[in-house]
């Protein structure tokens, strides 16, 4: 079974604990309703899909309950990185570095 | 003058009792309980009309005479009272710190405990719960089967696993098949 680390309970843990929540780090502008379709589009709905590093929300369902984001990579399954909600997103030297 | 109803309440896991070489599982008597959300200042001033320090560190537990508080989460407690059983642990007045909620008759509980109590519980549970991962005095909120159970290790071969009541019938029937497979 995969071990996902929780940034809150500060333990690994089995991914049937786990939900995944989409595409990290989205960020919604406060004047939405002045977006052209087109550009409201790209935020709300296109996501990457990316073969290799993804960042991801994830949320500890049957745990602490608690959102944090992930850097997994979409080939091996591999959880690179947790970090709390709120955090900076890694830099793509630091996920360049993770991946080695 | 009509005479007052009494509704009698019977638990859902009444007469579950089980026990073999290794393993022996026993229902939890009612308790009162409440499920906290609360801010540092919000848990500070709870505990202190509990007469408990709510446990800060994750996985961490607090018991003091009848009266258990496990950590959740960052934010949130389970507070279970053995003692009283009807009493409700609600605070009376409002405040903006904190959100007290009770949950008494929407848990029951099972007591599993002999050196069988892990490999049954692992049956449905991907947990780790040998001694070092998972020492006395843990708890935490993890799956059974499809169930969402909060798990206490009240000694070093006892849990005492809390579910929804309507689990029950689920809960029971999973336990059971573990308890007996972990005579083999």
């Amino acid at each position: 079974m995969l071990l996902i680390n929780c940034p809150y309970c500060e333990d690994d843990r089995p991914e049937l604990e786990f939900a995944n929540a989409g595409e990290a780090h989205i960020h919604r502008p406060k004047d939405m309703a002045d977006m052209s379709d087109e550009a409201f589009e790209a935020m709300f709905f296109i996501r990457d899909n990316p073969k290799g590093v993804i960042l991801e929300r994830w949320r500890h369902a049957h745990g602490c309950g608690r959102f944090f984001n992930a850097v997994r990579h979409t080939v091996s399954d591999k959880f690179l990185k947790t970090y709390m909600a709120g955090e900076p997103r890694p830099s793509d030297d630091e996920i360049t570095e993770l991946m080695k | 003058m009509a005479k007052p109803a009494i509704a009698l309440r019977h638990t859902p896991t009444e007469g579950h009792n089980f026990a073999n070489g290794v393993v022996s599982v026993s229902t939890a008597a009612p308790a009162s309980r409440i499920s906290l959300r609360a801010t540092p200042l919000g848990a500070n001033s709870f505990g202190k009309s509990l007469g408990l320090d709510l446990p800060k560190k994750p996985s961490g537990s607090a018991a003091k005479g009848g009266k258990f508080a496990l950590w959740l989460g960052p934010d949130e407690w389970l507070i279970i009272d053995e003692k009283n059983q009807d009493i409700s642990l609600v605070p009376k007045t409002a405040s903006t710190q904190l959100s007290a909620v009770d949950i008494s008759h929407r848990n029951a509980a099972y007591f599993i405990s002999g050196n069988g109590a892990e490999n049954t519980l692992n049956a449905a549970c991907p947990r780790n719960l040998s001694l070092s991962e998972f020492p006395v005095g843990s708890a935490t909120r993890t799956i059974f089967g499809k169930a969402e159970v909060v798990l206490y290790r009240t000694q070093n071969n006892t849990f005492r696993m809390e579910f929804w009541r309507s689990f029950t019938p689920y809960v029971w029937g999973l336990l059971l098949d573990a308890a007996r497979d972990s005579n083999n």
